[in-house]
């Protein structure tokens, strides 16, 4: 007979997953004095290896095409050879579904840290109307700016994002870190978005322009998506977990698949059943209360998967509403060469990774356009390191061969622009997730299955984004290179491919039409509380990073509180 | 005082990250800036003769030609020749059959094609001019025929993949001036590439 190995000891939190929410929830809970186990799917990190901000591509054997070459045949791993560990759309031995005639990817992090080791850092606060909307589409959160502000305030100073008070009703103002000077082709956009109406102001990032909290300050390498061993660029790992782990109140677990939540009588959870990935073995933890922050679509799916006679729908779901509601960002990049760039003097315009200044959205007063809601813009150019691939494009337009080829690289190299939309989808019916009834992963637990459409609001959003991003590129004299198109789907990104999924366990006032309370606590189990973008009711146009870490800092406050005075 | 190794500098740039984890010290910013410097001479020093591990004597020697033809020497920089792309070429193609098959495959083409249009010569023994009118039918999409389309594949591959050596090695990455990836205690912009910019968009 199988041998289930419960664990002797009684943590007063399991928290399940180690991105952004798990983390938040793992330093406030230590700091509070509370004692933590952390359940991640996948392996530790260890930055002073898995990180390779200062490798150039000749230094490795295969210069980042992957021992097979894979990046040649789109077979690569992760982001690229050099990419901080993370994850993929395709893992082994755990697929997911999507529906018959339905198009969803769903990028899924397995390391400590989660997607933070990776991610763009873009920091921004959603507004007073995403959390209260004026246009009657979706549902109100059950909580407004005003009271979310000052946890903003909490998350940012302890992350540290740069910035700078602009007084923006779509961008709120934090609590900024100094921002980083404009590249030389930013400030060229910033002067057309100037003629164009389009405010265009120094981007929100999760990067040290100033030592914080024992991390070193940037040292502008420009690589950040690779890791910083410095810190400088946050992940929840090195920020959050690493220094939990000294306070010797945090039990680090990892290869461990939460497979369900386990109950009793009263309903209340007493233990996590996961499976030892490198045993396959069964094992169960018990605690006083759960974090569920498995990233949105793992957290649902742990939900639904945890079926008793007492919760048949799965856990906390007596409303229905787990796996619906689900979101993705709307996603289009467009591409233009900008002769005034060429030949330009050679510097390091390396900075911080990412942009340095962004473009907010600024037609929320508009009422004749014919979407609803809107989108920021990002972006991208400069004296890139020359990787594998970067010119490619270069190559395919000039065709030929020989000095003539190589004068233009040379000429060409740098005065690339491109601009990448992020954008709100509204929730709709034909887009939601539930267990596949048929299929199972490697450890025996049952698997997603995705359904996914995007309505007309998204799609003309997308036309809309082309218009602009044209508009810029010609008012700065450049050429459009690649971006628009006349397909009927305006060339939308696929769901989930913007890496953005929300709303699977959303919150409310009203806990037959919502999961969680506005403490991102279970209305049905009130010692489990789910901490990742799960919650969000809606998908603003600025991404979630920054408001998991501001709602999973008050839930964790509020959970500790509720502990001590012993209603959880 | 000698310039420190390489070895030296990571150690050193790990020992202070480490103390910089321990809130006692930030990141000197210039321990790690000639880091890249002591790397690429440590690889001109270990340079050999390199032997193909993949492709043949003959298709190595063809696509070293090509190599150079697609990347040559000029009077800004030495070219793909100098640079090795074909030794990371035949590396790549030693690493994935699928990377073999498209230059075992497109360098036979070139040798046929280049046979049956001058008295039965391989392409590296055809003359300079010959080589260039091979090169000028199938570097571009518009002479897209059904006798040149594999040609016209196998140098789409070429072309590019020889860029992708030349540009990531020490030589190409000086070509281009890329000056990034370094340690900086502040960023900034300078005045003469902004004016540049600036002056030539119209936008001052």
């Amino acid at each position: 007979m199988l041998q289930i190995i419960r664990s002797p000891q009684v943590y007063d939190v399991v928290v399940i997953g180690s991105g952004a929410g798990g983390g938040t929830a793992v330093k406030v809970l230590t700091d509070l004095g509370l004692n933590v186990a952390l359940l991640e799917a996948g392996g530790m990190l260890n930055p002073q290896r898995d990180f390779k901000e200062h490798v150039l591509p000749y230094q490795v054997d295969h210069r980042g095409a992957g021992e097979h070459a894979e990046m040649y045949f789109g077979r690569s791993q992760r982001f690229g050879f050099f990419s901080a560990p993370n994850g993929y759309w395709e893992i082994p031995g755990e697929p997911y579904t999507v529906a018959p005639g339905n198009e969803f990817r769903w990028f899924r992090s397995r390391i400590v840290g989660g997607r933070t080791n990776h991610y763009g850092r873009i920091s921004l606060r959603f507004s007073d109307y995403d959390f209260q909307p004026e246009d009657g589409l979706g549902d109100p959160w059950p909580v407004t700016y005003q009271e979310m502000a000052p946890w903003y305030d909490k998350a940012e100073g302890f992350i540290g994002v740069t910035g700078t008070k602009e007084g923006l009703r779509t961008a709120p103002d934090g609590n900024f870190l100094p921002p980083v000077p404009p590249r030389v082709h930013e400030t060229l956009i910033q002067k057309a978005c100037g003629k164009l109406s389009i405010p265009c102001i120094p981007s929100r990032m999760a990067m040290l322009t100033k030592a914080l909290n024992g991390r070193a300050a940037c040292h502008y390498c420009g690589q950040c998506g690779r890791g910083c061993r410095t810190a400088s660029a946050f992940t929840s790992s090195q920020a959050m977990i690493f220094p939990a782990l000294k306070t010797g109140r945090l039990n680090l677990i990892v290869g461990a698949m939460a497979r369900e939540l386990v109950t009793d009588s009263s309903g209340k959870v007493t233990a996590v059943a996961y499976v030892d990935k490198a045993t396959r073995s069964e094992k169960q933890i018990r605690c006083k209360a759960v974090v569920v922050a498995a990233s949105a679509c793992e957290s649902a799916r742990l939900l639904l998967n945890s079926k008793s006679p007492r919760f048949p729908n799965g856990i906390a779901n007596s409303s229905d509403v787990v796996g619906r509601y689900l979101t993705d960002s709307t996603g289009h990049a467009s591409s233009g060469f900008i002769p005034a760039l060429a030949g330009m003097p050679r510097h390091n315009s390396d900075g911080i990774g990412g942009m340095h200044l962004y473009m907010p959205w600024w037609l929320h007063d508009d009422r004749k356009k014919n979407f609803p809601r809107g989108y920021h813009i990002e972006i991208g150019g400069g004296f890139g390191m020359p990787e594998l691939g970067s010119f490619a494009g270069e190559c395919a337009r000039q065709e030929g061969y020989g000095k003539a080829l190589k004068d233009k690289i040379r000429q060409n190299y740098g005065a690339y622009i491109s601009f990448a939309g992020r954008g709100e989808m509204i929730p709709n019916k034909d887009t939601w997730c539930d267990i596949d009834p048929q299929r199972v992963d490697s450890f025996g637990i049952p698997v997603l299955r995705f359904h996914f459409k995007w309505s007309d609001a998204e799609i003309n959003q997308v036309r809309h984004m082309q218009q602009t991003f044209s508009e810029i590129i010609e008012t700065l004299g450049g050429t459009v290179i690649s971006g628009p198109t006349r397909a009927p789907d305006a060339g939308i990104s696929t769901g989930g491919a913007i890496i953005h999924e929300a709303g699977t366990v959303r919150m409310g006032a009203d806990p037959k039409t919502s999961a969680l309370n506005k403490y991102c606590q279970a209305h049905d189990v009130k010692n489990l509380f789910v901490c990742d973008a799960a919650p969000f009711v809606s998908q603003p146009d600025k991404n979630v990073t920054l408001s998991i870490v501001a709602f999973s800092w008050r839930a964790s406050e509020y959970l500790a509180e509720e502990m001590r005075k012993g209603n959880v | 005082m000698s310039k420190p190794t390489r070895r030296e500098l990571m150690r050193r740039l790990g020992a202070s990250v480490t103390l910089t984890a321990a809130g006692e010290k930030w990141l000197a910013a210039q321990e790690a800036q000639h880091v890249h410097d002591a790397v690429a001479q440590d690889k001109a020093a270990k340079k050999g003769a390199y032997q193909p591990k993949a492709l043949n004597a003959h298709e190595y020697a063809t696509l070293v030609r090509l190599s150079d033809l697609i990347i040559p020497a000029d009077e800004h920089s030495p070219g793909a020749l100098a640079a090795g792309a074909a030794e990371f070429l035949d590396f790549l193609c030693a690493a994935s059959d699928d990377m073999k098959e498209i230059y075992t495959g497109g360098i036979a083409w070139l040798d046929a094609y280049t046979r049956h249009h001058y008295d039965g010569k391989d392409f590296v023994a055809a003359t300079p001019q010959q080589q260039t009118t091979v090169l000028d039918l199938i570097a571009y999409r518009k002479n897209e025929s059904l006798e040149l389309a594999p040609g016209i594949r196998f140098f789409t591959w070429a072309r590019r993949m020889v860029a992708d050596a030349y540009y990531t090695s020490p030589i190409g990455m000086k070509d281009l001036g890329y000056m990034g990836n370094d340690v900086m205690a502040q960023f900034s912009v300078p005045k003469e590439a902004l004016d540049y910019a600036l002056k030539r968009s119209g936008l001052a």
